[in-house]
């Protein structure tokens, strides 16, 4: 590929390129056509690559939107600087990076190395975090390089490391499709990872035998293709799965040769899950799950083979996730029911280059190249290769406690990459406090609307998905190519580039002198094999030589790949050797001859103590808060919120709770919610304000929040600063899953609908100032292709017309109001252009009517409205055009009210849906909301003629 | 042949005295009601001016030169000749004769009736206070040279030859009153070439049936097209020659405006000479039931010289209901009463779009749904009490006056379609239609549907028939 320097071509020309998706860690293949004319390159159409392994062609709503958040608007496309006055300036990059260097050399100097640190991301690319790894570890001598996987799979990596001795995901995507049983733990794979999801419930159609089961609090769209469902009690998932050991020990359900030759610590793993009772009473009791669907699940579990038990945040978010992890996985070593096809726990992980990041040390507590501190040898064979001298002694702060190590001052800069710590981390507002004190802060980052922007001395600008050329690794230990395909914006640089380059500035021009990826990737490989002893085969094979340490992850035939083969990488899962004819081998399928990399090579099962969530529930804090990310958003919404489909969903930060719980505490589905939890003193802890949605799915007692909002999205969405800062002891991973909470209702006098055409709020400030004088309590922004729309709620009865003159540039050309109800409808016009919207009802229920954002959005780009259009413009819809209600087909735009009007008039299924609407059969993510819609619907009917009868 | 002029034929007959367009229709209906079109019997209309019928309504396009004089009448001699109905133009009536049941014109003619029909119409009022040359009394119907009313062809043609001459003094014509007729009179003289002020002693135009918001867009518009409004003008006194013509006005501020034409357009009033002549029981007009039968059992009135209930008639709606009851009635078919609706005004002021219906000043309880756009000139006001229409005020977007009319009149709770109703009201309306709904509980609104049958129970409503009378 070559595509950014294209030759001289006078005619647009188009070529296909195969890259990465950016989002979660399923890393699906995307295959795009470019237009390219003389001075650029353009994305004509975007799908799903066929040729990947990880999709097949397959594409999610979110992957699918990917070139519609690629608009140049929003991006930071200059370094700037903090000046003395406190306001960010722009400066050249000589300028950044000579300073960033000089103000490392100056604290290496009078601080020492340790006092600089890094805070990185699953969305660089495997060779920018090599890049990272490098000159934090090797040359500026600091072990504090961490990372957000931290918040995302920490605890797995931990589990297979005491299990396995490596870090290392024994099966394949294809393994779900020759299962037999397929075990969902923590998991709302239909949202989080749709393709998967896809995948499996293909599975299922092609073979009849194959039976799932959901293990989740939450009744999630996952239980679409579920065969058996376990609501159990949230943190309860060790007690379950050691309950699961003594049942397959109990009824003879163990493998007892594959125990004996290729395992140890049985025993005591049984012992520990004996010290509670194990009934099935007793245990369905602790989970606070039905008995006989508990027996269901053992009986399953323990008689079929080929088991693959997939979990990912709802187990790895707690503070005993490592435990959790070891429990899974502790059952499928007795039960042999590893290194088979079909068979084996499958750690998914969130991000996109969680593993990538792995794999070359990306963690606090490792090394390099699945290498850690202890690992004996392991500093001096990294410091020999890259020739480093500054090897930190040993492990460094993992996130949470990186921003406490801040907090105290022992961190005197910190660069923080591709993340948005000051939204992500649980107790979001300390952290933030944390930011601020410290005296260096650089962030680099593609999107000029990052809150953790807002804490930075120097911002980087760095290129983006479609930029950013290098490799990536997903849940199946795949490495693809993530092509640059498209120049960065103005003066937006790669990752790696910033890295290096102030590593040259600091001295280390031999080190970090790389001409570009290819060249990054290929040490990267070299390092995996450097002195890696390829893994024994058998007992009594030849002991490995004092300075070689055996490592699963090798991709030392990589390290010979030019530029050329490089580029043409194809999909190859690590480990990686050569054939006899010298083609690369990639491996399917780890642990098939049950060698394991601890130093005796057999598996370890580990013993486990069931531990409740360490954030404690209170009189104050009666309910579990449980966080999680929805269908169409992805991480803080940076990227995602450029794409209007993707904003249609879920549009504003919500809350979710049983119809009891709602009850209880007066709380409406539609209105707005506050929530909050307490610290150890007894004070309020956060401030979440969200719209309520009644779910049947949720437990009494349980609240869900999505955790992508943040303070550039919402007024008060983060849901890090209800969390506590507890961590998993092992893993370092916070307990996100687990807050404890009150939730209440918001006072507010009236609601409303702003809709702004781009660019009459400058900024932020314009949002903060308006709504600082219309005594508002809340607002969230929804940016739309031609519009943001804001959804507002305040106290107080504003004189709107004085706000809309004062705030909205321009005073109401329409004007309609509704004095006894408090309501107000307004616009208002440039030149004959709609340049603003506002639609305010009183009372804090949610107003049954909700404009046609879509075709106001048409208004909003009309030059000139017609007598029609302008008439029914404050009514919101076109006159005769009905209400589609709230947007469940992201894909074809098609809404919650159409979709209940086909249901009763006579679609009885999803896809007699699809055949008249069209909803479902693009990407397929609302299929499972599509499936609930005719259920409910159908419920209805047989309600009322229950009533009739 | 019928009899046009004997006297003493007992040929069963009807009389209509005055030919404007209530007249006028009610002899279409009847002709549209009578078995083969053929009247069961003989019909004289007697009208004072000496045109052939027309749409008086038409009179103010006519000023304003957007249509012509041939396009008004509404129906051709001939007519009248093929139904077998007897005109008399141009020689009023001037005598009932109740005793004799006949009818004298101004020429002597004494037509004899079976039924009769006063459908005399009105007349404009002279403003107060009266100028000083005329005589003191109110129904006179000579004006002084100078001013004049706006209410028949004879009007317009002299307003028209007073654009031709620049009403003989500056170009300059005076306007009093503000209400739909002076507005129309003003924008028509304003395009005819004068320079036209118009006087309103109200603080805004309209007053009757636009709110302030409403009548300030009106106001503004028309200023805008070079008209000059002066509200809130108390007339103190008249501006005469010597010889009595009207030159202009003092107003009580002291101002003195000056005009060679000026027109009084400050309402109308019911032309009862006669029935009042003959005895009949008027108040401020003839009162009769909801038959149109006055307090003689041979004669009816109709339309804006008669009173139902203590209410006159301005509007035309109101008055082609009574047609319908009344035609029915004289053919001896079964019809409901006539009885006083709320009563919609739909006006077009030189192009300008307004709609006007129920109660116009809320009282304080009640809900006021206001909708404007300042650009398009729209404006839009709902009363709302106790979640039913009272009130409609639209200026520019009419489109849904009637179905926000008919809403009015049935009484409907609108609380389902509460949130569309000032935005979308049509459709909101529609959308109510579609809704089956209970019924509205409401029995006191909707008692005054029923029982106009009996409203004067002390009257002998059985009307005798022709055949009686025979």
């Amino acid at each position: 590929m070559q595509v950014r320097n294209p030759p001289d071509a006078p005619q647009p020309a188009r070529c296909r390129a195969t890259t990465t998706c950016p989002y979660c860690g399923v890393g699906c293949g995307v295959a795009v056509e470019l237009e390219q004319d003389q001075d650029s390159v353009r994305i004509v159409s975007l799908s799903g690559d066929v040729a990947h392994p990880a999709n097949h062609g397959r594409l999610c709503v979110k992957g699918s939107a990917l070139a519609e958040t690629l608009s140049a608007d929003g991006r930071l496309t200059m370094p700037q600087v903090r000046d003395e006055a406190g306001v960010l300036r722009e400066v050249s990059w000589e300028t950044a990076l000579d300073l960033i260097a000089a103000r490392f050399a100056d604290l290496s100097r009078t601080h020492g190395g340790e006092s600089i640190a890094a805070y990185l991301s699953g969305q660089l690319l495997t060779e920018d975090y090599y890049v990272a790894n490098k000159l934090f570890k090797g040359f500026i001598g600091t072990p504090h390089l961490d990372t957000n996987s931290r918040l995302c799979m920490a605890s797995a990596v931990v589990a297979h490391k005491r299990a396995f001795g490596a870090d290392a995901v024994p099966c394949s995507y294809e393994d779900l499709e020759r299962a037999e049983l397929v075990v969902l733990v923590g998991s709302n794979l239909a949202w989080n990872h749709p393709v998967l999801f896809q995948r499996l419930k293909q599975a299922r159609i092609d073979n009849p035998l194959l039976r799932i089961v959901v293990i989740d609090p939450r009744v999630t769209d996952s239980c679409e293709i579920a065969d058996l469902y376990l609501g159990l009690r949230p943190g309860s998932d060790a007690r379950l799965f050691n309950g699961l050991l003594a049942y397959m020990a109990d009824r003879g359900r163990l493998d007892r040769l594959y125990l004996k030759a290729h395992t140890q610590g049985f025993d005591a793993a049984l012992k520990a899950a004996r010290r509670e009772d194990c009934s099935l009473a007793a245990i369905a009791r602790d989970c606070d799950v039905d008995v006989e669907r508990l027996e269901t699940f053992y009986y399953w579990f323990a008689t079929q083979l080929h088991v693959v038990t997939l979990f990912s945040q709802g187990v790895n978010q707690s503070t005993s996730g490592t435990d959790k992890g070891n429990a899974i996985i502790n059952c499928h070593l007795a039960g042999g029911k590893l290194g088979l096809p079909g068979a084996g726990p499958f750690s998914i992980t969130g991000q996109p280059n969680a593993m990538g990041g792995r794999e070359v040390g990306g963690l606090a507590n490792q090394l390099a190249a699945h290498m850690d501190y202890e690992t004996p040898g392991a500093r001096e064979l990294v410091g020999e290769f890259w020739n480093a001298p500054n090897i930190p002694q040993g492990p460094g702060h993992k996130a949470v406690e990186l921003f406490a190590a801040i907090e105290r001052g022992e961190i005197q800069a910190l660069w923080i990459m591709a993340t948005n710590p000051a939204v992500s981390l649980p107790d979001s507002t300390r952290v933030r406090a944390a930011l601020a004190a410290c005296p260096l802060v650089i962030v680099s980052e593609c999107m000029a609307d990052s809150d953790t922007l807002a804490y930075a001395d120097v911002v980087l600008p760095a290129s983006s998905w479609s930029e950013k050329d290098g490799t990536v690794t997903n849940s199946e230990r795949c490495i693809s190519r993530q092509r640059g395909l498209l120049a960065p914006p103005g003066e937006a640089r790669h990752d790696w580039w910033q890295l290096a380059e102030v590593g040259k500035r600091m001295g280390y021009q031999a080190a970090f002198g790389y001409s570009g990826p290819h060249a990054i990737f290929r040490e990267h490989a070299r390092l995996s094999g450097f002195r890696n002893v390829a893994p024994r085969h058998k007992a009594g094979s030849k002991p490995l030589a004092a300075s070689s340490i055996r490592r699963l992850f090798n991709i030392a035939p990589l390290a010979e790949l030019d530029r050329e083969g490089y580029d043409a990488l194809r999909p190859i899962q690590w480990p990686v050797r050569r054939g006899e004819k010298g083609e690369l081998i990639g491996t399917l399928r780890l642990f098939e001859d049950a060698t394991f990399n601890t130093p005796n090579g057999r598996a370890r099962l580990v013993p486990v103590t069931p531990q409740l969530p360490h954030q404690a529930l209170s009189d104050a804090t009666p309910l579990r808060l449980n966080t999680g990310r929805i269908r169409d958003q992805w991480h803080t919404m940076t990227r995602t919120a450029r794409s209007a489909r993707l904003m249609n969903h879920r549009a504003e930060p919500f809350v979710e709770l049983h119809p009891q719980d709602a009850a209880a505490r007066g709380l409406q589905d539609g209105a707005l919610a506050q929530l909050a939890g307490r610290d150890e003193q007894g004070s309020v802890r956060g401030d979440y304000r969200a719209r309520v949605r009644i779910s049947h799915g949720q437990r009494q007692g349980e609240v869900f929040i999505p955790m992508h909002w943040n303070d550039h999205f919402a007024s008060h969405g983060r849901a890090g600063a209800l969390l506590a800062g507890l961590v998993d002891p092992f893993s370092g991973q916070p307990e996100s899953k687990h807050g404890a909470v009150d939730v209440m209702p918001l006072p507010c006098e009236w609601q409303a609908t702003l809709l702004i055409a781009p660019g009459v709020w400058g900024g932020h400030e314009d949002l903060a100032g308006a709504m600082t004088e219309l005594e508002g309590c809340y607002w969230a922004r929804i940016p739309q292709a031609t519009l943001v729309r804001y959804q507002l709620a305040g106290e107080g009865q504003p004189d709107w017309a004085l706000w809309c003159e004062r705030h909205l540039s321009v005073q109401a050309g329409l004007w309609a109001q509704d004095v006894a109800q408090g309501g107000i409808s307004a616009a208002g016009f440039r030149e004959g252009r709609l340049i603003w919207w506002l639609k305010v009802t009183a009372g804090a229920a949610r107003s049954d009517r909700q404009p046609n954002i879509a075709w106001l959005g048409e208004c909003f780009a009309s030059d000139q409205l017609s007598a029609l259009e302008r008439r029914s413009l404050l009514a919101g819809r076109l006159s005769g055009q009905a209400d589609v209600g709230t947007m469940v087909c992201a894909c074809h735009q098609v809404g919650e009210l159409t979709i209940r009007q086909a249901i009763q008039s006579g679609d009885r299924c999803v896809e007699a849906l699809g055949a008249r609407l069209a909803c479902g059969t693009r990407c397929g993510s609302c299929l499972p909301e599509l499936k609930r819609l005719v259920e409910e619907e159908r419920s209805d009917e047989r309600t009322d003629s229950l009533e009739m009868a | 042949m019928h009899p046009s002029s004997s006297t003493g034929d007992t040929t069963p007959s009807l009389i209509i005295i005055g030919h404007g367009m209530a007249a006028q229709k009610l002899l279409e209906q009847l002709v549209a009601l009578s078995p083969d079109r053929q009247l069961p019997w003989a019909v004289t209309v007697i009208g004072e001016e000496p045109h052939l019928p027309y749409n008086r309504i038409q009179l103010s396009p006519l000023l304003a030169g957007e249509t012509q004089a041939d396009d008004l009448i509404s129906q051709q001699a001939d007519w009248f000749s093929l139904h077998g109905i007897t005109r008399i133009s141009g020689d009023p009536a001037c005598q009932i004769d109740r005793a004799a049941r006949c009818v004298e014109t101004a020429s002597g003619r004494r037509i004899p009736y079976q039924r009769l029909v006063i459908a005399t119409g009105s007349r404009p009022a002279l403003p107060l206070p009266l100028p000083a040359h005329l005589p003191q009394a109110l129904d006179a119907n000579d004006w002084p040279p100078g001013l004049m009313g706006f209410r028949d062809l004879r009007d317009v043609e002299q307003m028209q030859a007073a654009c031709r001459t620049g009403a003989g003094h500056d170009g300059n014509a005076l306007v009093i009153g503000g209400g739909l007729l002076g507005l129309e009179a003003a924008e028509g003289l304003r395009k005819g070439g004068l320079e036209v002020t118009l006087l309103q002693r109200s603080e805004r135009l309209m007053n009757r049936q636009l709110d302030d918001v409403a009548a300030g867009l009106l106001e503004q518009e028309l200023s805008e097209r070079g008209l000059e409004i002066i509200t809130d003008a108390h007339l103190e006194q008249w501006l005469e020659t010597p010889a009595g013509r009207i030159t202009g006005v003092r107003l009580k501020d002291g101002r003195e405006l000056h005009a060679g034409l000026t027109i009084a357009s400050t309402g109308i009033r019911p032309e009862i000479t006669l029935a009042r002549a003959a005895g009949l029981a008027c108040q401020r007009a003839v009162q009769v039931d909801g038959h149109l039968l006055s307090s003689d059992p041979h004669i009816h009135a109709l339309g804006e010289c008669c009173e139902v209930e203590g209410e006159t008639f301005g509007l035309i709606e109101p008055i082609w209901a009574q047609i319908e009851v009344l035609a029915r009635h004289l053919l001896e078919q079964a019809t409901p009463p006539y009885r006083n609706a709320p009563l919609a005004t739909r006006l077009k002021v030189s192009g300008i779009d307004l709609y006007s219906c129920g109660e116009l000043m809320p009282h304080p309880t009640d809900e006021v749904l206001v909708y404007q756009d300042h650009a398009l000139g729209d404006y839009r006001r709902l009363l709302l009490r106790d979640e039913r229409l009272v009130g409609v005020v639209l200026y520019g977007d009419v489109s849904a006056g009637n179905a926000l009319f008919e809403a009015l009149k049935a009484g409907t709770p609108l609380t389902a379609i509460r949130n569309d109703l000032l935005l979308m009201p049509a459709q909101a309306l529609a959308q109510l239609d579609e809704t089956p709904s209970g019924p509205p509980n409401d029995p006191g609104g909707r008692a005054t549907h029923q029982n106009t049958a009996s409203q004067h129970p002390d009257r002998d409503t059985t009307p005798d028939t022709f055949e009686e009378a025979a």
